[in-house]
């Protein structure tokens, strides 16, 4: 079957609504105002779409990409050693650990706090504006790339735990103290932002663009 | 792990488009897809497998060999070593005559004492709580189904577990351990105590529990049990 099989049924076409969460069908009834459907075997609320998805998922999203500009700007750690006090951002870290040889971890690292967020800003955008602009171009590839950028947003939390590792071991009094700087905060944020951004992003509205459009 | 695509999906015609029943459309034997909501007719369930979308690829259901034992014995091993790794010594360091150690807690307490109240929550719920909280609901869904005994709903529990899935991190936490021991290897030894390694063996069981889990089954069995 083609993607572009004009004789194939969606739920919404059918008249039927999925649960988000047991995946169970029921037939969509009309609601009054202030009225929600109830799963009748979970209890979950009934939508056909996310409700409001575009709007939520933009606000989210910008939110995040506020918070992303603190988070690389300010000192994610504070280290004090003999008198000596530090501030390190999340760039400075990764230079460190080049310069100091481990260049997997700089990788690691690079990968996690600044590669990630910032690829998944830019295909939430992207995934926003051709469902927006209507685009019919490869819905079957934008839905892989959703659930990639779904499944792979946690992993930018790394950094936090590090600082709170470190944190909790680098109490040595005036030899060596370690403490978290202003940004891990936001950093914390974008992580959570954007995962609530891909959480409210329905990859179902790619394809009602392409059964619309035929 | 085979990959069936499902084979058949509901032609869109005149007959489908007036005459559409719920009577027709049984949740064993139709499917609509989470990603593309293309509805399909779903094929016999492989043993050990997974049922793929025809249209976007996107996963509709695992099925899995004897899910509710196993699913209960992992989860079973991991309340044990979980709690090892709250109650133990978690990493100690080492530099000169000083030595500082450290319980899995101890980042989160240092945060909460140094103002960062949000942060110190973050930590706390994603690493700690969450992950309790999963194993309990699944203890909670799971004993009830293997004991066939019935509990107060299970159907909405089983719901909110689902939503917890993505703020489990442990395993996150656990590279960040890995990164912290190299990045003070320089400056001091770091001794791994008894209960990172118990943090380490409960990020593979917890994961081996909830990927023995047989969502479609469960919620079959819950709704029969009610």
């Amino acid at each position: 079957m083609k993607a572009e099989d004009p004789r194939y049924a969606s739920a919404r076409r059918l008249g039927l609504v999925a649960c988000s969460d047991c995946h169970l069908l029921s037939r969509k009834i009309v609601l009054g105002s202030g009225q929600v459907a109830v799963c009748p075997r979970c209890g979950g609320e009934l939508h056909q779409r996310k409700p409001n998805s575009i709007h939520k998922t933009w606000a989210l999203l910008l939110a995040a990409i506020i918070c992303y500009i603190p988070a690389n700007v300010l000192p994610m750690t504070i280290t004090s050693a003999l008198g000596n006090v530090e501030a390190d951002t999340i760039i400075s870290g990764v230079i460190y650990f080049i310069h100091s040889g481990s260049w997997e971890i700089a990788l690691v690292i690079f990968t996690a706090s600044i590669f990630v967020p910032f690829m998944k800003f830019l295909i939430l955008i992207y995934l926003l504006l051709s469902v927006q602009f209507r685009s019919k171009w490869r819905p079957r590839d934008r839905t892989v790339l959703y659930r990639i950028t779904e499944a792979v947003g946690r992993w930018s939390m790394l950094d936090v735990y590090v600082v709170t590792i470190l944190v909790a071991l680098v109490k040595l009094g005036v030899l060596a103290d370690i403490e978290a700087g202003p940004a891990v905060i936001y950093f914390a944020s974008v992580v959570v932002f954007t995962m609530l951004a891909a959480e409210s992003f329905d990859p179902r509205l790619i394809w009602d663009v392409v059964e619309d459009n035929e | 792990m085979g990959l069936t695509y499902s084979n058949d999906f509901i032609l869109l015609n005149e007959d489908t488009l007036s005459g559409f029943g719920l009577d027709e459309i049984h949740p064993m034997h139709q499917i609509a897809c989470h990603d593309c909501d293309l509805v399909q007719k779903l094929p016999p369930m492989p043993k050990e497998g997974a049922i793929v979308c025809l249209r976007c690829g996107s996963v509709l259901i695992r099925t899995r060999h004897n899910s509710i034992d196993r699913t209960l014995a992992w989860t079973i091993a991991g309340m044990v070593l979980y709690s090892v790794a709250v109650s133990f010594p978690f990493l100690a360091m080492k530099s000169g005559s000083i030595i500082r150690e450290t319980a899995l807690l101890s980042g989160v307490q240092q945060l909460f004492g140094q103002g960062e109240i949000v942060l110190a929550t973050i930590v706390l719920l994603t690493c700690v709580t969450i992950p309790l909280l999963q194993m309990l609901l699944l203890l909670y869904i799971f004993l009830p189904l293997k004991y066939n005994f019935r509990v107060y709903s299970a159907l909405p529990v089983f719901r909110v577990f689902q939503h917890f899935k993505p703020w489990s991190m442990m395993e996150i936490y656990m590279l960040g351990i890995l990164v912290a021991i190299v990045k003070l290897g320089k400056m001091a030894t770091i001794v791994p105590g008894l209960a990172v390694i118990a943090f380490a063996l409960l990020v593979i069981v917890l994961a081996c529990a909830i990927s023995s889990i047989d969502d479609h089954l469960v919620w079959d069995c819950l709704e029969e049990k009610r």
